[in-house]
């Protein structure tokens, strides 16, 4: 891999840009692979990437029924923080926080990574106990938070309403400065260039239509582009978790549901941090490029369509116009949705199956895209070592017959 | 926006309408002689189909009854929808 630096930049300027190469290969799948990553995303080049980097697997390929950065890595609003609730979970976002304050470096890729920090708003006298306890929570584990009030809030954001006359008046928020937000396409395209530099093969249109069993164990998949064996197989699919369950004859606790965001026309910085709102329920920060980038809850339906009902987006415009009225003007550019799988109890399932050899990365719902460095770090030990890592331990497939569920939805105060 | 015809109702905008889930999942008839794996397969295990799926919706903001759809999940198409019980067909 050609190093990317300021110098190259001028090389390749001199050169017309004419030279250069491509950021990962375009290769044939080989007949046999050690690992079998089943989804290109950030999630699983995360996988292929820290299975290669830190535990030494050389024969790995990625398969992409569509293209890197097409799925939910692409579609997503971009906000990366690590103020959850409960231990298990604040822990394994915290460790994906500390990667990704690195992952520019690392990667040789600018993920575009900005720490401009993350307002939790809290609109009554419970969202503001809820956010006290989260707060305390967040600090005994190490992380980052504090309380704001409404006077630092418009210090802050001189935009935002504060009237105590508002139909949810803001009483305060948590703060994270360490939060943010980062270029999502690009963290796709980095992880891809990185793991492509280890020899991970990333095979593009390539669709996985079946797991290979034998007595109880993984041998491999079927794909569109034919058989390919594998001595293990990771499927990090987000939306389609439970298709690929099915093929290997398992139920799993997750349902598909659509998730809209969309974007505004670009205009001049008017937003320098983010800002959610659980109660109002919408969260919205400027990109880079100046446009506002606005979303909400999912549409309560399963849903496998990459769109959702109209009603969803009026509904979280609602909620942005009533922080910020002035935003009212603002034309809106595009809308999409993505599919995102989601758990009774809100948290992901990174683990071991009952079949040998194969594991699952899903259930993230509509909180994946902050976690996908840590995912991918967390999914490759489990892959590599069969053991899930402490960090992961309490995410398997067992809880949901356990009962240790990880009651994270609504505890945290903000869903996403 | 779907428009959902109410069995009752007849067709209405989704707004007025509550999602129930995957639909024909039967309670326990005898929860005691349960083991952990089927509290689990009926608490939380959901078949989530790529394709045709039976739910439940809620006329909530209308006749408030529930009742069963036939939906695809990919096209969004409602192919039907029906009352949950025989006795409910005459209206009563």
């Amino acid at each position: 891999m050609k190093r990317y630096s300021a110098l190259s930049l001028v090389r390749n300027a001199l050169g017309s840009n004419k030279q250069w190469d491509r950021a990962w290969r375009s290769p044939e799948p080989k007949r046999k692979y050690d690992v079998v990553i089943v989804g290109g995303g950030g999630h699983g080049l995360a996988t292929a990437y820290y299975l290669a980097k830190e535990h030494g697997v050389r024969n790995i390929a990625v398969l992409e029924k569509g293209w890197i950065g097409g799925g939910n890595t692409g579609r997503n609003t971009t906000i990366v923080r690590s103020n959850y609730l409960w231990t298990e979970s604040s822990l394994l976002y915290e460790k994906s926080l500390q990667l990704w304050e690195d992952l520019s470096q690392e990667l040789n890729y600018n993920v575009m990574f900005s720490q401009r920090g993350v307002y939790n708003l809290g609109h009554s006298l419970q969202d503001m106990r809820d956010i006290e306890r989260r707060v305390s929570a967040n600090r005994l584990n190490g992380i980052d938070a504090v309380v704001v009030d409404t006077a630092q809030i418009k210090q802050a954001i001189p935009l935002i309403n504060t009237s105590a006359t508002a139909r949810y008046p803001i009483l305060g928020a948590s703060y994270q400065a360490r939060g943010g937000v980062a270029r999502h396409d690009a963290v796709a395209w980095g992880f891809a260039r990185a793991a492509d530099d280890y020899g991970v093969d990333i095979i593009e249109q390539c669709e996985v239509t079946g797991l290979n069993r034998d007595n109880g164990r993984i041998k491999g998949v079927e794909t569109t582009r034919g058989r390919i064996e594998a001595d293990k197989v990771g499927v990090v699919v987000a939306g389609n978790a439970s298709v690929l369950a099915t093929m290997a004859g398992l139920r799993f606790p997750v349902e598909s549901h659509p998730l809209q965001a969309f974007v505004s026309e670009p205009m001049k910085p008017v937003l320098d941090t983010v800002v959610m709102s659980n109660a109002v329920h919408g969260y919205i920060s400027q990109s880079d490029k100046g446009e506002l980038v606005i979303g909400a809850g999912i549409d309560a339906y399963n849903g496998y369509g990459q769109r959702g009902s109209f009603h969803t987006i009026e509904h979280a415009m609602a909620a942005i116009i009533e922080l910020f009225p002035m935003f009212s003007r603002v034309r809106m550019l595009r809308m999409w949705g993505g599919i995102v799988d989601v758990c009774p109890d809100a948290c992901p399932i990174v683990s071991k199956t009952p079949v040998a050899g194969l594991y699952f990365n899903c259930g993230w719902g509509t909180g994946g895209f902050k976690a996908t460095p840590g995912s991918g770090w967390a999914f490759a030990h489990t892959i590599a070592e069969d053991r899930p890592h402490e960090l992961n331990a309490a995410f398997d497939l067992e809880r949901f017959t356990t009962g240790a569920l990880i009651d994270e939805h609504g505890a945290a105060g903000v869903a996403h | 926006m779907f428009l959902i015809r109410c069995p009752w109702c007849g067709e209405r905008a989704e707004t007025e309408f509550s999602y129930g889930g995957e639909g024909e999942i039967s309670r326990p008839l005898d929860p005691d002689a349960l083991n952990d794996a089927e509290w689990a397969d009926y608490l939380f295990l959901r078949s989530n189909p790529r394709g045709a799926h039976k739910e439940l919706w809620n006329h909530s903001q209308g006749c408030r009854r529930w009742f069963g759809v036939n939906r695809d999940t990919v096209s969004y198409k409602i192919d039907s929808t029906y009352p949950l019980h025989a006795s409910e067909e005459d209206g009563q």
